[in-house]
């Protein structure tokens, strides 16, 4: 039994007799077993030993190939989203004294020029094995917030694993995510999959939702996670009927009665459950009961994880939990009890936990205050509407009042009879100043590259 | 539709979504006591800025806001000429 605290992501591949699981996204495969004879950094490798890396390599194999390689290897490594501009990345590169940078080496040169500049290519080349002692890794992961100055969470192998080392016995199902596997929700899959020996399924750039889902089916996915955004998406577009996973997962937002009932009519025969993580606080519970929120009852210790509410958000204090944050005046990640503030806001009502919303994303109207996320949960409770985007419109009486863009399905007539339908079953469940004053029908509405709803500001 | 026709229109509807009495509008009504509360003038401030494109209320700088409803039905008249 190869103890987590110790090994790298190779010694987990090692240990597999069976070479068969490959990660592969729609242009290239690879396969974890290769990297015990192969290398991605061919010429570079060994002079990573030890390094403080900038990981910006284009695509998720790449990624995924440096990752398997640089575990264990580099004395830290961030893992970069692809939209990280120039600028910012000189900013994480100083954050985390990067004396390294490993980049795609099929696509000109590297964005930021530091000590050591190691190209990633595919296919793997013929490589000796590694010369340099394994040492624990320090991964870190930029945080979700996108606007101000970058903010790191740092990781190690120990802390990414957690939820799942252990646990999981002998089966290696085989997953797929919509995710990027370089933030947290798809970085969990992607270390679920080389731990366990398990296939993975990954999109490309510029993949259209149609083959993705056809190639999920082609090749047998039989988990799959996304955001409810993401899977909004797929309930939207009709496409890829004959995929039908034995198990579907929604993270990284709040799901909500509407797109858990979508799926159940979408996927009849599958399990259905939304799991609640974050790159600082970790994975902390999964829900399986389809119905949105948590039962109280997971309040307290519950598989190591323990959680608490105080001033209205979840608390979290778990082996998965980040170790600190980076960088210069970097506030403290964990309180004096070891517990991080999510920043979620929670609502109990009845025996059950709601997330309600953001603590920053409160709209106050005249000193009341709501949480756009609940309001979009009551809207897209109406059957025509697929998506719904709630936010502030100033307002010279109130300071702001709330107003809602609506996303309808298609073919979906007489607007102002469904507006009157949002209308009227906003006021039977809301506030009078949660209700929106106004509500515009769009085509569609933005996600973030993470696959979240873009809120602005 | 005048200012004055669109802004009883509003009124009204605003009144009969908020479930809300409303004394008739006459000239020399004053606002507090129309009926309408705080939110309910909010939504009217921000429909009348769809409806008629502008919003006196973000433009003037302290007195002169409007505290009957002739007042208020001029108060937007202005700010549209």
């Amino acid at each position: 039994m190869l103890s987590i605290e110790t090994a790298s992501l190779i010694d987990f591949i090692r240990r597999r007799d069976a070479p068969g699981a490959d990660i592969a996204n729609a242009d290239r495969v690879i396969r974890p077993a290769d990297f015990l004879t192969h290398t991605s950094l061919a010429g570079f490798r060994d002079d990573l030993a030890g390094r403080s890396v900038i990981l910006a390599t284009g695509d998720h194999l790449k990624t995924a190939a440096a990752l398997i390689e640089l575990d264990g290897l580099a004395r830290r490594f961030v893992l970069c989203p692809p939209e990280l501009d120039e600028e910012r990345l000189r900013l994480v590169a100083d954050i985390v004294e990067a004396d390294a940078i490993v980049y795609d080496g099929d696509s000109g040169p590297p964005p930021l020029s530091l000590g050591i500049s190691a190209p990633c290519r595919l296919p793997l080349e013929p490589s000796p094995p590694r010369r340099a002692e394994r040492i624990a890794s320090e991964w870190a992961l930029l945080t979700s917030g996108t606007t101000g100055a970058p903010k790191l969470a740092l990781h190690n192998l120990a802390t990414l694993t957690s939820a799942f080392v252990g646990t999981t016995g002998d089966e290696a199902p085989n997953w797929a995510t919509f995710y990027d596997i370089r933030r947290y929700g798809g970085l969990q899959i992607f270390l679920r999959a080389v731990v366990g020996g398990s296939a993975l399924t990954l999109t490309s750039p510029h993949e259209a939702l149609d083959d993705f889902l056809a190639r999920l089916a082609g090749r047998s996915v039989e988990r799959i996670s996304g955001t409810p955004s993401h899977w909004r998406r797929v309930l939207m577009s009709g496409a890829g009927r004959n995929f039908q996973p034995p198990y579907v997962r929604l993270s990284g937002e709040i799901s909500d009665a509407a797109v858990l009932t979508g799926l159940r009519k979408r996927f009849p025969d599958s399990r259905i459950g939304h799991a609640y993580a974050s790159t600082e606080a970790g994975v902390a519970f999964e829900v399986t009961d389809e119905r949105p929120g948590f039962p109280e009852s997971y309040l307290g210790e519950r598989n190591g994880v323990v959680m608490k509410l105080e001033d209205g958000s979840l608390r979290i204090k778990s082996p998965g939990s980040a170790l600190t944050y980076i960088g210069r005046n970097a506030p403290p990640l964990r309180d004096e009890q070891g517990f991080v503030d999510t920043g979620d806001m929670v609502e109990i009502r009845g025996d059950r936990c709601h997330f309600v919303g953001r603590r920053g994303g409160v709209i106050n109207v005249g000193g009341a205050k709501v949480h756009p996320e609940e309001v979009e949960a009551v809207i897209n409770l109406h059957e025509r509407v697929t998506m719904s985007l709630v936010r502030a419109r100033a307002n010279p009486i109130t300071g702001a009042l709330v107003i809602a863009d609506v996303v309808l399905d298609r073919g979906a007539a007489k607007e102002d009879a469904i507006r009157e339908d949002i209308l009227a079953s906003c006021r039977a469940r809301l506030a009078p100043y949660k209700v929106p004053a106004m509500i515009r029908f769009v085509p569609k509405l933005a996600t973030t590259v993470g696959g979240k709803l873009a809120r602005s500001g | 539709m005048s200012v004055r026709a669109t802004i009883i229109s509003q009124v009204e509807q605003i009144a009969k979504e908020q479930k809300r009495a409303i004394a008739p509008l006459s000239d020399d009504l004053p606002l507090l006591e129309s009926g309408l509360d705080s939110l309910c003038f909010a939504i009217l401030v921000a429909r009348l800025e769809d409806a008629v494109g502008v919003d006196p209320f973000a433009e003037a700088e302290g007195g002169g806001l409007p505290l009957t409803f002739g007042e208020l039905v001029k108060f937007y008249e202005n700010a549209v000429h």
